[in-house]
């Protein structure tokens, strides 16, 4: 975890960006994620025109196809909340790509004072909200993986370990090359398919040797990829956004 | 065929072989180890990092009158200087310094610049052989490979695969696998080879500005005789090679070894001033400097693509990179591999022939995290992607937007609109909710190895309308 980093204080309210993939494939993740930062007393704010961070289109080269998504996502959050993102990767599209887009354009500066406002969620919950999670759930073992973004373009790897050894009964297992990426890499799986599904299939081993209950990530495309490719070869643990991993085992249905 | 079916079958082949990619697995692993275990302080590294970057970074915005301070003090040094603007130029250059000695044979020491000119077939098509004594090199030109990674040219093969090689090409040496004896074996053969040529050639580490010094950095030895034994020395390298100063090579050469192979130093570390003086007993009569260009100063030219020229040659990208990993060096097709092969090959050679190379990324950010100069690897390659789909043709790059295809333009426009009107894409999730069990399971190469994501019932933005979550 980086200790250079600066974080404010506990907001009233946030803004909540859901992510495409999450709003389509995994929308408990992202209810589980705005549901944590609401037990803390803050509330989230889903603005109702939001999108996707536009980052497929970027990645691909096509920047101008890539710019109107992006304005229309700067739209969606006017106020100075803080914008809560449960997913590395576009996290580090909304925090970091966008200034880089718009660097030489009118609207940089615009650009600019809303990536600041970006956050990841485990950051968010470990740095601001201070979070301090009590485990209602049985005794399992789980493996991480921390998505490439996560770990290296927002640095949040350690937030999410930190959040995970918050709980008394969960024992976090180590895989080997565990900051070896998955080969999902968005449009790579499609462009490159042979070369994805030889990393996809050693990234699925090497968490199937943990002897894990549970595979945990930060990123829904991490998981779609080495998820589908355990369910596809029949091993492996089941999948899991972490943002629903620590709202199950936190959360007592009853209350 | 075009460069991506290219690409894709050498992949294949390169998936396809196991042996191949337990080689390469094995391998980048104990490499990233050992540089790992060479820098145990991890904020020294990171200083250390952060130092090479700088002199590189100012080597290179100096670069125009480094090169002539370079020339001069070469010169004055008695070192002759060729300046190519092509590959067919340098190829000139060193047929002609040959031709004037009447010379045939040469003995070569490890240079990517020479692989970059594919000199080896251009002097033997004029009739003169050139023997590679580095070791790796040799064992791949026995076989008539190109390297496969920068630093380790014969990676992909095994020690078997070595051991047969040598019985089928030298059928008087006893067969034997054992690694000392085949060293040693080819060490006799070379011998006799470095005692007959006529010129030596070699790469340049670094070339030092302020004295018109060339470094030269080896493990085998076979460089310094490379420089020394023949009469006349010719080194070839990239204009970018150059450094203001003796006092920038130790932290380079520190960052050099220690990313490259976990060496703190290496066995040789030569540093050629001049060819042989008066009196002294021992040295090349000549020594010539050929300073290539090809499209370097095109690069230069580009405030962004520029840091691709950052580069010492360490291959610790190639040896993070998980997909150089899975591949091999020789499924890329340019004689530089891995990430830095990735961004500079397609800028030197054009985006219409390499530039496929910049999307067989997962953009993960391993080699930029490896990096000992800090290049940002990532940002470059997708700084190509966007250089070879673009529509309006106003940069530098060579082969710029030859990748555009109608088809692929059209979708991502569909998509953009898509994603830009929120009513749009509104309607068109709940439709994808509503009919999700109507959509295919299988989505053509994805659903070959991995089960196909289902569309949830609800989305995301109903959930958190129903959970009573305000939208604004």
């Amino acid at each position: 975890m980086s200790l250079t980093k600066q974080y404010p204080g506990k907001p009233e309210k946030v803004y909540f960006f859901g992510t495409c993939l999450i709003d389509l494939l995994y929308p408990q993740a992202g209810l589980a994620g705005m549901q944590l930062i609401r037990r803390e007393g803050v509330q989230v704010i889903f603005p109702q025109d939001q999108t996707c961070c536009g980052q497929p289109a970027w990645n691909a080269g096509y920047r101008e196809q890539a710019e109107a998504v992006v304005l229309n996502q700067i739209r969606c959050f006017p106020e100075e909340y803080p914008v809560v993102v449960p997913s590395g990767s576009c996290a580090g599209m909304l925090r970091n790509q966008y200034p880089e887009l718009f660097r030489d354009k009118p609207e940089a500066q615009q650009v600019e004072r809303f990536s600041k406002r970006i956050f990841e969620l485990t950051e968010f919950l470990v740095h601001v909200l201070k979070i301090e999670l009590k485990d209602l759930g049985q005794p399992t073992k789980v493996a991480l993986h921390a998505s490439c973004s996560a770990r290296r373009e927002m640095d949040v790897a350690g937030e999410h370990e930190a959040l995970l050894q918050q709980l008394e009964n969960v024992q976090l297992v180590e895989q080997v090359r565990k900051a070896e990426c998955c080969g999902f890499g968005g449009t790579f799986a499609v462009k490159h398919p042979d070369i994805s599904a030889a990393m996809v299939a050693d990234k699925a081993q090497a968490i199937t040797d943990t002897g894990a209950d549970q595979l945990v990530s930060g990123d829904c495309g991490c998981l779609m990829n080495i998820t589908g490719h355990m369910e596809h070869q029949g091993v492996g643990p089941k999948g899991q956004h972490i943002a629903s991993f620590l709202w199950e085992r936190t959360h007592d249905p009853k209350s | 065929m075009t460069q991506k079916a290219e690409f894709d079958q050498r992949v294949k082949q390169a998936l396809d072989n196991p042996q191949l990619r337990r080689n390469f697995r094995v391998t980048m692993d104990g490499l990233m180890e050992k540089r790992d275990k060479a820098f145990p302080d991890k904020a020294f590294l990171e200083e250390l990092r952060t130092i090479g970057a700088n002199i590189r970074a100012n080597a290179l915005a100096r670069q125009p009158e480094l090169l002539e301070q370079l020339e001069a003090n070469c010169t004055r040094n008695g070192i002759q200087v060729h300046w190519a603007e092509t590959i067919e130029q340098a190829n000139r250059i060193v047929l002609d310094i040959m031709e004037r000695h009447h010379a045939t044979r040469m003995i070569k020491g490890k240079s990517m610049v020479s692989e970059e000119m594919q000199m080896n077939h251009f002097l033997e098509a004029k009739g003169k052989s050139c023997v590679e004594s580095d070791l790796g090199e040799y064992i791949i030109q026995l076989d008539n490979e190109a390297p496969s990674h920068i630093i380790a040219p014969a990676i992909h093969k095994s020690k078997q695969e070595v051991a047969r090689l040598f019985k089928a090409k030298h059928p008087d040496i006893p067969y034997s696998e054992d690694i000392d004896t085949l060293t040693r074996s080819a060490r006799q053969i070379l011998r006799r080879k470095f005692h007959d040529a006529e010129i030596g050639l070699s790469g340049v580490n670094f070339a030092v500005a302020e004295t018109g010094t060339l470094c030269l950095v080896e493990n085998e030895g076979n460089g310094r005789l490379c420089t020394t034994v023949p009469p006349v020395h010719i080194a070839v390298t990239g204009i970018e090679k150059v450094v203001e100063k003796l006092a920038d090579v130790p932290p380079l050469l520190k960052l050099l070894t220690r990313s490259a192979t976990g060496q703190h130093i290496t066995t040789y570390f030569n540093m050629i001033s001049s060819p042989r003086k008066p009196g002294e007993r021992d040295g090349p009569k000549e020594v010539h400097l050929v300073l290539l260009d090809n499209q370097r100063s095109r690069i230069y030219g580009d405030s962004e693509l520029f840091d691709s020229l950052r580069c010492i040659r360490c291959g610790a990208c190639m040896n993070h990179c998980p997909v150089y990993t899975r591949i091999g060096g020789h499924a890329y097709g340019p004689p530089i591999p891995g990430p830095i092969g990735s961004v500079i090959e397609p800028q030197k050679f054009g985006l219409e022939n390499f530039g496929v190379l910049a999307t067989a990324s997962t953009l993960c950010g391993a080699c930029g995290e490896a990096c000992p100069v800090r290049i940002p690897l990532p940002k470059l390659l997708h700084r190509l992607r966007y250089e070879q789909v673009r529509e309006d043709r106003t940069g530098a790059t060579i082969g710029q937007g030859s990748q555009r295809s109608g088809k692929e333009a059209l979708i991502w426009k569909l998509w953009s609109w898509i994603h830009a009107t929120p009513l749009v894409y509104r309607s068109a999730t709940r439709l994808a909710s509503l009919f999700r069990n109507r959509i295919p399971n299988r989505i053509g190469p994805w659903s070959q190895v991995r089960t196909t994501p289902r569309i949830a019932p609800k989305s995301l933005h109903q959930l958190a309308r129903e959970e009573g979550f305000k939208h604004e």
